[in-house]
């Protein structure tokens, strides 16, 4: 504070000194901006938990950071969309199947918006779903035991991005295509020929809700233009989505020129009870498909993966009442209901106001068919009779938008670098304040909830530059972390994240941890090739294949010799951790493995495949500090020359 | 022989069948806390079984060689629960027939169960305290685990406790009650009554 007196007081004297000729001050920089107690609203002492789970999207890493509020600190990357060799996601025999597209195995994807599962509009803590943008995927992580349990391609799709915003009880997460592309006939058309050919599609993805199982139930064919996010109405809106649109120019190259023409682009309203009740009516088409289905069964800790065949199309130009166009300045990026349901906001890239919908007002709309036409055979509403008023002169770049508590708006704004708040009713706005630098998306906990948690809003920032000790030309990315419960936002933390936070959910701890699992049962495991104790471990031949029925348990596995396996052979070993207490995992490694290790859990059974390429004796390990003899957690495996006579032999202890 | 006061009767029969749930409820417990243990370990001693964190503790117990604990090793097990029965009969025969001898029936025959009781846990607790697997992996010359028999203990890494469980205190608290009844219908109600 003293540095900001004797610059207060350099500038007074120099503002003297040159009489009038110097207009004022220079704005305040960023240290100033940090009040004196910041650093005890973040302090979270040894030993104390957090209040809040902060769920981070991986970006272009494909998985989701768990991170503690207010301290910032990271616990967790849960693997999703990307092989993860640390844990052995996707390398182990059991989690391959979980990577499966139509296009194969596919190891990497981009991964966007978590979005908490939630009961009557609240967060419930039993899942988190998140999209793949670039094979169109949808994953739903189980947040007992974070990690991912299942994952749905979704066919006719390009660019998952308005995805999986969820409706209030989890009837439905959705995808829709930001990338329209052709669907007639095998779908190779003229790129030149985009504005008569391109289409896009919305999938509607129901929840079971007692497992989370996901299944594709219908899609929506839409006009081709560009779906870019989305949010699902509530309390008075619940029943309807809604997307924000850009690219209604339809231009299918140069977009950032060719897709910033017109002054308003669209936001889409679906009303998805009406779907339902076509696709009841038997007004769908079924298309033929192919698009996987893959689950993890926590019994037999083995996910399988299903290529299904077919989706039910309903193609909204022939059902009236589905969908409806507003129009919305410029280029929208957020498209954001508030606590109420009442109020739909969208945030226009280029746009110089934020526009706020009113649910009522649009449904009034639609009963006196106030439209100014049709896009595509789909009725535009007119601007005027859906909106409820403009906020004015908010920033530059608006691009997303959560709620309080209070009746106040958050709005990002990537071009000014900054968050505004505003007052939902009266559009005033309330505050600005800058973040470093050029936020995306921004997190109020439990802020796209009916009940936000107004204490906190989380700026997830698209570049970094001098926040952080440099490392070379690839910098870390990063969060901000303010306090909202004044009049004024106040910057509290800088912390870095993983991948690109494009977005982030968070919620009040104790609703996630009250699903909290420590450890599978071993009595629980059907594992078609567990061990349960050790007097069950063995190695079985069938032909080339080699099964190693392996058990680790502190401080051994059994076998731990094993002789008999030859050049050429597959040797699957399928590692049992009989340990059954809270955080003992186990790890596996052997010499050679072109793939990953394995991290076994307690109660779980994990294979690695491994295909020993020469003549020797190969040592295996434990990777996973497990107990003071973690070091002598070791064994080896003989391997003799193709069709050798080396009897097979395995044993732990003489 | 002398009768019982009607008062005393009561007592002595609410506290024999305030016994019948210790068959049900964990009547021992041995605590372990360490500092990878900060929620602690406990194993449950019950009239037929044992429970809790038994496993985990086997676990735990190999480094140092102590032989597994597992129920089939206790033939007690299979006595102790009928040892409560008798408790809570003699209890409420004593309050039926109302005869002081019956009252020192019942008085001795909780005493010895508990001797009884006290030492056979004792020995047990030296039993695997020093019945040692000599190819341990942790071998300190000279340390013995036997686990306190009453109050706390420092093991290597562990603090051990021993106490006993709600089940234990619905025998020890009745017993202490029953004894003084006798106490009281053996010494003090005669002087009174001069």
């Amino acid at each position: 504070m003293r540095t900001i007196s004797l610059k207060t007081a350099f500038c007074f004297a120099a503002g003297l000194a040159v009489a009038g000729t110097m207009s004022s001050c220079k704005p305040k920089k960023v240290e100033s901006a940090i009040a004196g107690n910041a650093a005890e609203k973040v302090y979270v002492a040894p030993g104390k938990k957090d209040e809040i789970y902060l769920f981070t999207s991986g970006g272009f890493s494909g998985q989701i950071g768990v991170y503690g509020i207010p301290s910032g600190r990271m616990f967790k990357q849960v693997p999703v969309f990307s092989q993860d060799a640390e844990t052995g996601w996707g390398f182990s025999e059991e989690t391959k199947p979980m990577l499966m597209t139509s296009h194969g195995f596919t190891p990497w994807d981009d991964s966007h918006h978590p979005q908490l599962s939630r009961t009557a509009g609240q967060a419930d803590g039993r899942w988190l779903f998140i999209n793949a943008n670039n094979t169109p995927r949808i994953a739903r992580v189980d947040l007992g035991v974070f990690k991912t349990r299942e994952i749905i391609e979704l066919p006719n799709c390009g660019g998952n991005h308005a995805s999986p915003f969820m409706t209030q009880d989890n009837e439905y997460v959705v995808g829709a295509s930001r990338f329209s592309v052709p669907h007639d006939k095998d779908g190779d058309a003229a790129i030149a020929d985009y504005k008569d050919k391109f289409k896009g599609t919305i999938s509607f993805v129901k929840v079971d809700p007692q497992t989370g199982r996901m299944n594709l139930n219908f899609q929506l064919l839409v006009p081709g233009v560009d779906y870019d996010l989305a949010r699902a109405g509530k309390a008075v809106s619940h029943g309807w989505v809604f997307f924000s649109c850009y690219n209604t120019e339809k231009a299918h190259t140069l977009l950032e020129v060719g897709a910033s023409q017109r002054d308003k682009d669209f936001i889409l309203a679906v009303n998805w009870k009406k779907a339902e009740e076509y696709l009841a009516q038997g007004k769908a088409k079924k298309w033929p498909a192919k698009y996987a289905h893959n689950v993890y069964d926590e019994a037999t800790h083995t996910a399988t993966s299903n290529m299904i065949t077919s989706v039910d199309v309903l193609d909204v130009i022939d059902l009236p009442g589905v969908c409806y166009y507003i129009p919305c300045p410029k280029s929208p990026h957020g498209c954001d209901v508030d606590p109420t349901g009442e109020y739909i906001c969208a945030s226009g890239k280029l746009a110089a106001v934020i526009p706020v919908y009113s649910f009522s007002k649009m449904m009034k709309a639609i009963e006196d068919k106030a439209f100014e036409g049709d896009f595509d055979g789909v009725p535009v509403i007119k601007y005027e009779a859906a909106l409820d008023g403009e906020v004015e002169k908010p920033g530059l770049g608006p691009l997303h938008t959560e709620f309080d508590d209070k009746g106040n708006g958050y709005t990002s704004f990537f071009v000014s670098s900054e968050i505004v708040k505003w007052n939902v009713k009266t559009k005033e706005i309330l505050d600005r304040v800058p973040t470093y630098y050029s936020i995306g998306h921004l997190c109020v906990p439990q802020g796209d909830n009916i009940k936000p948690m107004g204490k906190y809003v989380i700026a997830l920032n698209k570049i970094t530059k001098d926040r952080y000790l440099p490392t070379g030309p690839e910098l870390t990315q990063s969060a901000q972390l303010y306090d909202i419960t004044g009049d004024k936002m106040q910057l509290l933390l800088d912390f870095p994240t993983i991948g690109e936070p494009h977005y982030a959910q968070a919620c009040a701890a104790d609703i996630v941890t009250k699903h909290e699992v420590k450890f599978y049962k071993l009595a629980d495991n059907k594992h078609k090739y567990v061990a349960t104790n050790e007097k069950d471990a063995k190695v079985v031949r069938e032909g080339n294949n080699v099964h190693v029925y392996m058990t680790s348990i502190r401080s051994h596995f059994t076998p731990d010799n094993i002789e008999g396996v030859r050049v050429g052979d597959n040797v699957y070993f399928h590692v049992t951790n009989l340990e059954q207490d809270w955080d003992v995992p186990h790890g596996f490694a052997i010499k050679g493995a072109n793939n990953a290790e394995l991290l076994i859990l307690p109660g779980e059974t994990a294979t690695l495949k491994w295909v020993p390429d020469r003549v020797g004796v190969f040592p295996m390990y434990c990777t996973d500090f497990c107990s003071a003899l973690h070091q002598e957690m070791q064994g080896y495996v003989r391997v003799s020359a193709a069709g050798s006579s080396t009897p097979l032999k395995f044993y732990t202890g003489n | 022989m002398k009768k019982l006061k009607i008062f005393s009767r009561v007592i002595v029969l609410l506290c024999g069948l305030a016994m019948v749930p210790s068959n049900y409820l964990p009547v021992w417990q041995i605590q372990l806390e360490a500092p990878q243990y900060p929620e602690g370990l406990k194993m449950e001693i019950w009239s037929s079984k044992t429970a809790g964190d038994v496993d985990k503790i086997n676990g735990l117990n190999h480094y140092i060689g102590m032989a597994i604990i597992e129920d089939a090793n206790f033939p007690e097990f299979k006595i102790m629960p009928w040892l409560i029965w008798a408790m809570v009969a003699l209890g409420v025969l004593t309050a039926l027939i109302g005869r002081r001898f019956m009252l020192w029936i019942f008085s001795v025959y909780l005493i010895v169960c508990g001797v009884w009781g006290v030492y056979d846990f004792w020995h047990w607790e030296y039993e695997y305290g020093h019945n040692l697997d000599p190819h341990a992996a942790i071998k300190i010359p000279g340390m013995s685990y036997q686990p306190p028999l009453f109050g706390w203990k420092v093991l290597l890494n562990f603090t051990a406790g021993s106490f006993p469980d709600i089940g234990g205190w619905l025998i020890i608290a009745p017993a202490v009650v029953v004894v003084a009844i006798l106490v009281y219908e053996q010494f003090i109600r005669k002087r009174l009554e001069k």
